[in-house]
Formats: C-alpha cells, sequence, structure tokens
C-alpha cells in the first residue's frame, strides 16, 4: 500500500538501527505517548533490536485507556435511557466502569451500537427520530474536530434526537502534568503523528524550552519510529533540545488550521480526570453554552455513585510509565485481553494489551 | 485511536470524496481538509480526511534513509579499501 510499505522495507530499517547503535552510547529514557506507537513498537519488536542504551516508555497515550471510571459509568447508565442508544467506538465496548461496561449492556439488551465515524451515529440519528442517539466521544485531538464537525452537521440539519457524550481529552497539558509528577526522569519523548496533524509541532514547544526534552513528532511505521528514535538521539548528544518532525508526510508545523478552527467552536477546554493519573487542568474538552442541546451530560444529568477502581490494577502506574505491564501481578494472570481487569488490557492500544499480544 | 490510513479521492461532491484503500471503496468527509482534490492523498480517521499527505515530504523521508544506506556503503568500501575502520 502506498504511503506504507515503503515505510516497512526491511534493508532500510537494517540501515537505521546500525546507525542508532553506532550513535547511542549514552543512557537516553524516551517516552511515547501515542497508543498506535505502542502498538507498532510492539508489533515490530523494536525493543528488542534497539541498543540497550535506549529505555522506550509507554505513557498516556490511549485515550480508552484514560477515560475516567466514572465517564464509563455515565455512558452506561445512559445505554439503560429507555429509548436511548448509546453509538461509540469499537474499542471503548469492553472498556469495565466500576461495575459494567457497555458490552455486557448490550447483552442485557440495552442499545448499544459500535461506529466507525461519528457521522454514522449522525445517520443513525437521522433514520431513526423516535431513539434519542447519546455519541460517546472519546479521542484525543485526532478525533476531537471530527465530533466537532459532527455537531455542528447535527444544528445545520436541525436533529432534535443526537447528542454528544464529550469524554475527549488534549496532549501536550497532559504532558506537562506527567513532568511535573517527578515519578520518571525523562529525556525525551516520541510525540504522536497524528495528534499533530492537528494540532502541529507548536503545542509541544514549552517540553524542549522548559523541560529540556528531546521531541520528535513521529510516523507509525518502523522505519518512522526508528527514524525517530535517531532523530532523538542525536538531539540529546547535541544538548539542544527542540521539537522536529520526522513525520513530515503527516504533520505540518502548523497543524491542520481548519480542524482546530472546527474543534474550538464546538468545544473548550475543561479540567478533567485522567484514570490513573488524576485531574489534569485544561486537558478535556467539553461542548460550548451555544451546543448546550446537544450536550448529552447536560441534557441527561444522571448521578453515578462515586467510580470504584478493581483490585490489583495497576493501569494508572502504567499510563504514567511508572511500571511496564509485566510488573503488574495480575498481567497474563487473572488479566488477559479476554477477561480484563482494566483497560490498558481492553483497548487495543493499551500498553498491557500489546505486551500480551506481540510480547516486550 | 490515533490510526488514520493513506487513502486516494477518486471523486469529490461537496463536502463528501469517494476514496480508496487497497481496493477498498468508502466515502468520507473532506470538511476538516476543504483543499483536497482528486488524485490526493489524504489521511482518513474516523470517516474525515484529516490531512492531505505530501508527496514531495514522503520521497524526503525515503531518500533521507537511501542516503544514510548510501553513507553506510561508503563507510564500507572506505574501510575494505584502507584495510581500518572509518571512524
Amino acid at each position: 500500500m502506498k504511503f506504507i510499505d515503503e515505510y516497512r522495507d526491511k534493508d532500510k530499517i537494517r540501515t537505521v538501527l546500525e546507525e542508532i547503535h553506532r550513535r547511542a552510547d549514552e543512557p537516553l529514557t524516551l517516552m511515547e505517548v501515542c497508543g498506535t506507537h505502542t502498538v507498532s513498537i510492539a508489533r515490530y519488536g523494536l525493543r528488542k533490536v534497539l541498543p540497550e542504551t535506549i529505555r522506550l516508555i509507554s505513557g498516556p497515550g490511549c485515550p480508552v485507556c484514560v477515560t475516567s471510571n466514572g465517564d464509563i459509568d455515565r455512558a452506561i447508565s445512559m445505554a439503560r435511557i429507555p429509548g436511548a442508544a448509546v453509538a461509540t467506538f469499537g474499542d471503548m465496548i469492553r472498556v469495565p466502569g466500576s461495575a459494567s461496561t457497555l458490552a455486557l449492556e448490550r447483552a442485557n439488551g440495552q442499545d448499544v451500537r459500535v461506529v466507525y465515524s461519528p457521522l454514522d451515529a449522525l445517520k443513525i440519528a437521522e433514520e431513526n427520530p423516535g431513539i434519542k442517539i447519546i455519541f460517546d466521544g472519546v479521542g484525543f485531538e485526532t478525533t476531537a474536530p471530527t465530533v466537532a464537525a459532527t455537531a455542528l452537521e447535527a444544528r445545520t440539519r436541525g436533529l432534535k434526537n443526537f447528542f454528544i457524550f464529550s469524554a475527549h481529552k488534549t496532549v501536550p497539558l497532559a504532558l506537562k502534568a506527567l513532568l511535573s509528577l517527578g515519578e520518571v526522569k525523562l529525556d525525551g519523548f516520541l510525540l504522536p503523528g497524528h495528534v499533530s496533524a492537528i494540532i502541529g509541532s507548536h503545542p509541544y514547544e514549552f517540553l524542549a524550552e522548559e523541560f529540556g526534552m528531546a521531541c520528535v513528532i513521529s510516523g507509525f511505521e518502523p522505519l518512522d519510529i526508528l527514524q525517530s528514535i535517531l532523530m532523538l538521539v542525536r538531539q540529546a548528544k547535541s544538548r539542544r533540545p527542540k521539537v522536529e518532525i520526522q513525520y513530515r508526510r503527516g504533520v505540518d508545523p502548523g497543524g491542520n488550521p481548519k480542524a482546530l478552527e472546527v474543534m474550538a467552536r464546538a468545544f473548550e477546554p475543561a479540567d478533567v480526570e485522567w484514570r490513573g493519573i488524576g485531574q489534569i487542568p485544561g486537558t478535556g474538552l467539553v461542548l460550548r453554552d451555544e451546543f448546550a442541546e446537544l450536550d448529552a451530560s447536560r441534557v441527561f444529568n444522571l448521578p453515578v455513585p462515586p467510580a470504584k477502581e478493581a483490585r490489583g490494577c495497576r493501569c494508572g502506574e502504567v499510563l504514567r510509565g511508572v511500571i511496564r505491564p509485566e510488573e503488574c501481578a495480575l498481567f497474563a494472570g487473572l488479566c488477559t485481553p479476554q477477561t480484563p481487569v482494566g483497560p490498558c488490557m481492553v483497548s487495543f492500544e493499551g500498553s498491557c494489551a500489546a505486551a500480551y499480544k506481540y510480547g516486550s | 485511536m490515533c490510526v488514520a490510513i493513506p487513502a486516494r479521492i477518486k471523486s469529490i461532491e461537496g463536502s463528501l470524496a469517494d476514496v480508496e484503500v487497497g481496493g477498498v471503496l468508502r466515502k468520507i468527509s473532506v470538511q476538516l481538509t476543504p483543499e483536497a482534490r482528486k488524485d490526493d492523498y489524504v489521511l482518513v480517521h474516523a470517516g474525515f480526511a484529516i490531512h492531505i499527505i505530501d508527496e514531495q515530504e514522503a520521497r524526503e523521508t525515503l531518500k533521507v534513509f537511501e542516503e544514510l544506506g548510501a553513507l553506510e556503503d561508503e563507510r564500507e568500501g572506505f574501510k575494505d579499501s584502507r584495510g581500518q575502520g572509518f571512524e
């Protein structure tokens, strides 16, 4: 496939790896913060072929994994509303809330529908005027503009039975919070490629300027990731941290202005809870007052009991890069993709699921 | 969740485009990439084009690897001819 196969070329991979081995003579700890990077790194066994000087850890890059237990509980309570259906992205339906999952609710007869696009949920609403369709919006800045565009479309079409429950979050300030926790000593970041296709490179500059982090915005194929690691190694050695774009075919420094504009028209920042991390100010996206009639959390104000985390689940520490999945006592024992305890094992992009499926 | 796939635009009508990914056709929205045109390659996420792929940049990235490979060949050639390491 064009724009994919070329970046999996074995000879080129070997060449870049040799260069990395040649250059990486001092220890470096790098964090990747994108679920798709987590999967790619695991699938291609990149940790095994990198030099021992480079430690690659996973951060909170899986938006499904960092959706709070409370938000899952709220989505579940919406699914239980008579005459309402929850439309959601596929990998949300098996994520455990305090006591249930959307998949379990569906098995129990509630109306839960998996969609590929928020526009699909809009179509369902148009075709079923008698059902209240509540779209469960999860995702970072890659996804938020698509949901924002859908909100605007719903408004234009005058739909009265379409609602959005936003659990969307933004990345840059979350990285700041993570660094401020000071739990892991990092030298640099492998930054998300498609979030950056939307927001560009400028929002990350504080990571280099204030925190001295080497930063490279990376594509997702093995060559992309390896080239990015080489760029990070070079940056670290030069002692001049900055934000570079490896994924130049996918990211402009200014991002996608239209997508940013649409996102800002429908959403505004809010303080929200990240599962496993706690509250991070300004990292949530909530629908603006003008869209109150579309806002499921305002229209369906359902109280839910305080959220409860599963005992023994260490997803939080995995998400903060403090432990690797294998260090959790439940990993591959009580917690497997078939019987997941926490979100990191359920989500296709969760660190634990990737480690289980591909090995570390 | 960050998954976006390169797809070629076969036709556009208003804010909707027919795209092709490895032989499969799908309708997507190009609302977020108003400059997209027929035959452009775009990154598709959740039913929307989010970025028009820069083919020139794609080629440049691949060229870097080729240059790295050429440098590697040169090193090897140099080593062989001199009988000692390049560095």
